[in-house]
């Protein structure tokens, strides 16, 4: 288990419970059951009252938690038949993009999301989750294919952002998430986003610009990162507990301005604790979401994900 | 690593908006080659360096006035926002910031929308400030986009965009990075009306913007010399630790690199928008010489703007309203 920083008074209990149980793995003839049962009692208590009260910086924290589902655990749990696509029939097949059509609940969709990896190995192969150019150029190759055989588009966000590499810029890294974004308007399919972790500035933008779009209650969604943003306002890249309040990135803030369309609730303790109710709820979601869209005619998906998006920013929040 | 711990502190100097600073019938230095230029003399010049042609920031007013035939132009109004939508706060309160940037550079906001005739056609223009907060994307420029492209729409006109942004506008949080699907929508609906949409680049061009309708232009132009990107080559230099080469992200490497159609020199684009509108819109060739110039001096806009300018060279001028561009690329640009 990686424990967070504000997880560590946890972290001691936790640990206390595991050392009492050890020892008497250790000598049989000790009885600390009752004992270490107090301290789990404690412990769930006191993981409650955290995950019920996480303030926006400590948000961030859990949603870039390393242990959380990243997009090829949803996938891999999700859906059948997974078949990736890969390459931008261009330069490259960017591994920080997963994309290809599967099957959920035995209907085919087509499948796009960013991938951060999970070990260094694949961490350095997702490249972080920081896609290049190459990666929404797929995202746009595959979004014509769901539209031009009427497959619903699911999209998986979790990423820092866009790769802020030379090459990256040099292939257009604006363009193409600039094109991403307009693909993500012109599909006359139904686009259903997911932000499962961090939703990092034009990089989730591309993906996430859906008729649906829902956030884990745990995760972010933000113009600039709240390190940046206080080096920036702050002039200190350690003030960003302070940006993070200030930027308004949790998915609470986003339903209240109208950004978003819904909350997939988290296990106490997060995603990272209960993968598999996280995996299962964002499925469920997954499934009501299209279900709501079903039935509505190709120009209809487009006008109204134009009219969500002209329309948005009326609301402002309440303090 | 991640996109977190990548940012620099911007520097912003006193580089851009030099007309504003600037009393008339004074010397000003070219930040390019250092020489000293009269005033009236590079403004005349539009904004660019008499000795060296070096582009200079320019106002979008001024902009508007030296595109329009016969420097006449109308505004087209904007929506209003929501005020300060997230109540946002640092070190400054947001509205504090924006009043600063209003009274530093007489403008409402960071972009400006105008109609009136370009070589005999009619057309949509926008002009976007980078004085005005780094010209940073917050809900009033995707106002003004959606506004511009209505009424191109509305009356059948070109639309022509002169882009300058540090990025998005942070203190309006989630909101400003709606901006790109917003004003990509507007972009669409101009080109679903089958009407030409033009987009000029200018000094600097970055972040959400640039990966939004700034790349978005059935055809690009750029100015000379001015730094377009996503990523500043600053943050990526400290990603990939390694020395950026020469001119990397300017307009000319862009062009190089498949991203742009043309680098134009300020002096020449009015011409070269109306020869490209013209033939996109089937029409015949422009007659040049029945071209009215564009006027220098108009009495009534004119009188208040220079008002404006003594008052504001009083004030510091721009500098207070340049604090904070929202991009990790609004760095102090190197010329
Ligand atoms: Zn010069």
């Amino acid at each position: 288990m990686n424990y967070l920083e504000f997880e560590k008074p946890l972290a001691e209990i936790e640990g206390k419970a595991e050392e009492l149980r050890a020892l008497a793995r250790a000598n049989p003839e000790m009885d600390v059951e009752k004992e270490a049962q107090a301290l789990d009692a404690k412990a769930r208590k006191l993981l409650r009252e955290l995950y019920a009260n996480l303030d926006p910086w400590q948000k961030c924290q859990v949603a870039r938690h390393p242990d959380r589902p990243h997009c090829k655990d949803y996938i891999e749990a999700l859906f059948t038949e997974w078949t990736p696509l890969a390459g931008d029939r261009n330069f490259a097949d960017d591994h920080a993009v997963m994309g290809g059509m599967a099957r959920f609940d035995g209907r085919p969709v087509m499948v796009i999301g960013h991938e951060k990896g999970h070990d260094t190995r694949t961490r350095i192969e997702r490249n972080f989750g920081m896609a290049r150019p190459e990666g929404y150029r797929k995202a746009i190759r595959l979004m014509d294919l769901a539209d031009r055989f009427g497959l619903p588009v699911i999209t998986l966000v979790d990423t820092p952002g866009a790769y802020p590499g030379k090459g990256a810029e040099e292939r257009g890294q604006s363009e193409a998430i600039a094109r991403s974004t307009e693909k993500c308007l012109q599909i006359r399919v139904p686009l259903v986003s997911v932000i499962i972790g961090e939703g990092g500035s034009g990089g989730a933008v591309a993906f996430a610009t859906g008729n649906r779009v829902a956030m884990l209650e745990h995760s972010i969604y933000s113009v600039i990162s709240p390190e940046g943003c206080a080096s920036i306002l702050w002039k200190d890249a350690e003030r960003m507990r302070e940006a993070a309040a200030a930027l308004r990135l949790t998915a609470q803030d986003l339903l209240a301005l109208g950004v978003i369309d819904r909350i997939i609730p988290e296990p106490v303790g997060g995603a990272q604790r209960d993968r598999k109710a996280t995996i299962a709820a964002v499925g469920e979601a997954i499934g009501e979401m299209l279900e709501e869209l079903s039935g509505r005619k190709p120009g209809q998906l487009v006008a109204d994900r134009r009219r969500k998006y002209l329309d948005m920013g009326q609301k402002a929040l309440a303090s | 690593m991640n996109w977190i711990t990548n940012y620099v502190r911007p520097k912003l100097g006193s580089l851009f908006g030099t007309r504003r600073e600037v009393p008339e019938n004074l010397w000003i230095k070219c930040p390019e080659c250092g020489t000293m230029l009269f005033h009236r003399e590079v403004k005349e010049n539009l904004n660019v360096c008499t000795q060296c042609d070096h582009h200079m920031a320019i106002s979008p007013r001024d902009r508007l006035r030296a595109l329009f035939d016969g420097g006449a132009f109308v505004e087209i109004e904007v929506p209003e926002p929501v005020h300060d939508p997230l109540h946002f706060r640092d070190q400054k309160r947001y509205p504090d910031r924006l009043k600063a940037a209003q009274k530093a550079t007489g403008e409402k906001e960071a972009m400006l929308v105008a109609e009136g005739a370009l070589g005999g056609v009619e057309v949509v223009a926008a002009a976007q400030d980078f004085s005005f907060m780094g010209g940073s994307m917050g809900m009033y420029v995707g106002n003004a986009m959606i506004a511009a492209a209505r009424r191109a729409v509305e009356r059948k006109r070109p639309f022509i965009v002169f882009t300058a942004a540090g990025g998005a506008r942070m203190q309006e949080g989630i909101l400003s990075l709606m901006q790109m699907p917003r004003t990509t929508v507007a972009v669409e609906m101009v080109k679903e009306a089958g009407l030409p949409y033009i987009v000029v680049l200018t000094h600097p061009t970055t972040g959400g913007v640039t990966a939004s309708y700034a790349m978005l232009g059935d055809i690009q132009i750029a100015e000379p010399n001015s730094l377009i990107c996503f990523a500043g080559p600053r943050v990526i230099e400290q990603t990939i630790r390694e020395k950026l080469p020469e001119g990397f992200q300017r307009a000319e490497y862009l062009l190089d690199h498949g991203m742009l159609d043309r680098v134009t020199h300020r002096k020449e684009l009015r011409e070269e928008l109306i020869t490209i509108l013209r033939m996109l819109l089937g029409l015949p060739p422009a007659v040049k010489g029945d071209l009215p110039e564009p006027e220098e001096e108009e009495a009534p806009q004119n009188a208040s703007e220079e008002a404006k300018e003594q008052a504001e060279a009083k004030d510091g001028g721009p500098k207070a309203a340049a604090s904070a561009p929202a991009s990790e690329a609004a760095e102090k640009p190197k010329r």
